[in-house]
């Protein structure tokens, strides 16, 4: 079975005024279906121009990218906008939703666009279940200024994956949670890698959040310079319980 | 489909009413310019309306000849019985030559304290012959028109306008009953019915007919006449009429064109004219205060959008993460756009029948509000909504994802 991501010599080249600087230069990758994979690196690495362009949000120079074999290197605008909608979700550092809006509209957001016209009751379901599943039952008329950074991220992980997506792709998801609310997102994306068998691509600097996946890919300069399993994969999980109880009030 | 529809409309108005001030401030252009645009259609139909009607009041293809002329200050206008050009013999003579009119009568007019019994009332005299009523579509309430032997034998009988038949015999049966005009009895064989306000308000209906001979000779002790009034056979022979009577009458007065002219010919259309250019007038204003304001929203609605799209640029680039194709951004920004628009006109609707009432109220022109204007300027509001909000929604739908994402 072809692996769910192939990346075969990709390469990305930005134009800044007459020169061009080479962001990725060749990158061989695999992940496989059901994987959980960290990709390492300092800011400026070349890092995030790769999840950019394995979510589809951006297209390579050269070189070949297969999402579940198919070659979507070349993909217009809004067949992209379509494949990201119905097989990548996303979670990024900042969030990023929408401001005065319930948890549960923005949970609802891709179900907008994914060309189903799903009624309204069946958008309410879907977003509930999922908002339930990373454990905001209780919280899915409240804003985003009404919930802390854990939750607010906890809403963007059900949003990513509300239309069922086999690929999530995480962009620093702790990059501005404290250490313990880091640990509990990176126990939701270890559940649902473990259970559901969703392919988590973590994209991170931080090594001790690597080493939650199981596999490391460190980049440098725009290349993978390692690829290796991680020795002593950490669970979040088993931390937690470690952890003396939440001062955070339910 | 509908659904869809419903959720894109659902986020405009979200997106709308997240900064309300501000969007009722954009929409005012096109609240104005909607409005100016209903009180000009509003005018514009009352006008006609009013000339329509007044046309069909005065009478049906209707020619008057007058004695005086339009080019000599004073002259036509200076009093009836100033000008004594016009005689019964000229009236005959276009009653013979020219071929297009269907019905002519000599009128002369005077004004007169009438009495009846107790009852004293000052009105206004026509004498014309039994022709009178037809050329003025005007029906009889009750009793009988004046008859050609009447008028050859110049009779003491007349015809009662509403206002003076209830005047003088509130609660009673006019006809049959016998009158004084400056002594002279007359019996009244006939009650008009109502006609209403005139072209320049005045009571159309507080009037006397008699017959003209029997005004000439024993009221006013003339022999001219004041009008001539013809009836042309069919509605596209009423300017042929014109020119044929004015030609005939140049002839017999032996005058040589407008500026000798003792006469003056006037058609009941050239009557109205005056005041549809008084609305015209008013409505060219409104026309440009209704463009102005209209194109100056549209350009408060584009640069608002403009503004938006810059401001939620973010939100836009997480739509586009999460699926959002270029005419799911597109269609999203443009629907805020009309729907801005779309109320905005709506409102304006509102304002512009609010301010056609006070026109009517106020200043007491006639305005006449009708399905088609307010079609009009809906269809203009949300016109202006697509053609201003396209810039911006397409501005929108092209930015690149990862830009927006990443934009702060």
């Amino acid at each position: 079975m072809a692996p769910l991501i192939q990346t075969v010599g990709l390469r990305k080249d930005y134009r800044v005024g007459d020169v061009i600087v080479p962001a990725l230069r060749g990158v061989d990758l695999e992940v496989a279906g059901g994987g959980f994979v960290s990709v390492v690196g300092a800011s400026g690495s070349g890092k995030s121009t790769l999840m950019n362009i394995l979510g589809l949000l951006d297209q390579p120079t050269g070189g070949r990218y297969l999402l579940s074999g198919e070659d979507v290197s070349a993909l217009d605008r809004d067949r992209r906008a379509t494949l990201r909608n119905r097989t990548i979700g996303f979670v990024f550092q900042s969030f990023n939703l929408l401001a005065r809006t319930s948890a549960l509209e923005n949970v609802e957001l891709p179900l907008l666009y994914d060309g189903t016209h799903a009624t309204a009751a069946d958008r309410h379901r879907r977003a509930r279940a999922l908002l339930e599943a990373v454990g905001l039952g209780s919280r899915v008329d409240h804003t985003p200024a009404q919930l802390s950074g854990g939750q607010q991220q906890r809403v963007a992980i059900a949003r990513a994956l509300v239309t069922g997506p086999r690929l999530l792709l995480a962009d620093e998801p702790t990059g501005n949670l404290d250490s313990r609310t880091s640990i509990e997102i990176m126990e939701i994306l270890q559940r649902l890698n473990r259970d559901d068998g969703l392919t988590v691509v973590l994209i991170t600097h931080e090594h001790d959040i690597a080493e939650y996946g199981e596999r490391n890919v460190v980049f440098r300069d725009g290349r993978v310079v390692d690829d290796q399993p991680v020795s002593r994969r950490r669970d979040a999980s088993a931390e937690l319980q470690a952890l003396p109880a939440p001062e955070e009030a339910a | 489909m509908i659904a869809e529809a419903l959720s894109i409309l659902r986020i405009a108005f979200r997106a709308l009413a997240r900064n309300k001030v501000r969007s009722a401030l954009t929409a005012l252009g096109v609240i104005i310019g909607v409005a100016s645009v209903i009180a000009m259609i509003a005018l514009g139909s009352g006008a006609r309306a009013a000339i329509d009607e007044q046309i069909q009041s005065t009478g049906t293809n209707v020619v008057f000849v007058s004695a005086g002329s339009h080019n000599r200050p004073g002259a036509a206008h200076g009093g009836m019985g100033s000008v004594q050009t016009l005689t019964l013999e000229d009236a005959t003579a276009i009653r013979e030559q020219v071929p297009t009119v269907a019905y002519l009568t000599p009128v002369v007019r005077g004004r007169a304290q009438v009495i009846a019994g107790s009852q004293n009332w000052n009105t206004s005299i026509e004498g014309a012959d039994e022709s009178y009523l037809t050329i003025r579509n005007w029906p009889l309430a009750d009793g009988e028109n004046l008859s050609p032997r009447d008028v050859l034998l110049a009779d003491k009988v007349c015809l009662l306008g509403d206002t003076v038949a209830r005047t003088l015999f509130p609660g009673e049966d006019p006809v049959g009953q016998v009158l004084r005009v400056k002594n002279l009895p007359f019996r009244v064989i006939g009650v008009l019915s109502p006609k209403g306000q005139g072209q320049w308000g005045q009571d159309q209906d507080d009037v006397v007919v008699a017959p003209y001979t029997t005004i000439q000779r024993k009221l006013l002790g003339i022999t001219f006449i004041h009008q001539i009034m013809i009836s042309a056979t069919r509605s596209d022979a009423v300017e042929r009429t014109a020119v044929d009577v004015t030609h005939l009458l140049r002839q017999r007065h032996r005058t040589s064109g407008p500026e000798d002219d003792d006469f003056s010919v006037r058609t009941v259309e050239e009557m109205a004219e005056t005041r549809s250019q008084l609305a015209q007038t008013m409505s060219g204003l409104l026309m440009s205060v209704a463009s102005v304001s209209l194109l100056v929203g549209g350009i408060g609605i584009m640069n608002i959008m403009l503004v938006s799209v810059t401001e939620r640029t973010r939100e836009i680039g997480l739509r586009m993460a999460v699926g959002a194709r270029t005419r799911d951004i597109l269609s999203q920004f443009l629907t805020e756009a009309v729907s801005l628009s779309v109320l905005g006109g709506v409102a304006g609707i509102v304002l512009g029948v609010a301010v056609s009432a006070a026109l009517t109220r106020v200043l007491g022109w006639p305005t006449m509000i009708t399905a088609g204007a307010i079609l009009v300027a809906f269809v203009f509001a949300a016109a202006v909504g697509i053609f201003f909000g396209y810039y911006p929604a397409r501005k929108a739908a092209d930015l690149d994802p990862i830009d927006a994402l990443r934009y702060e």
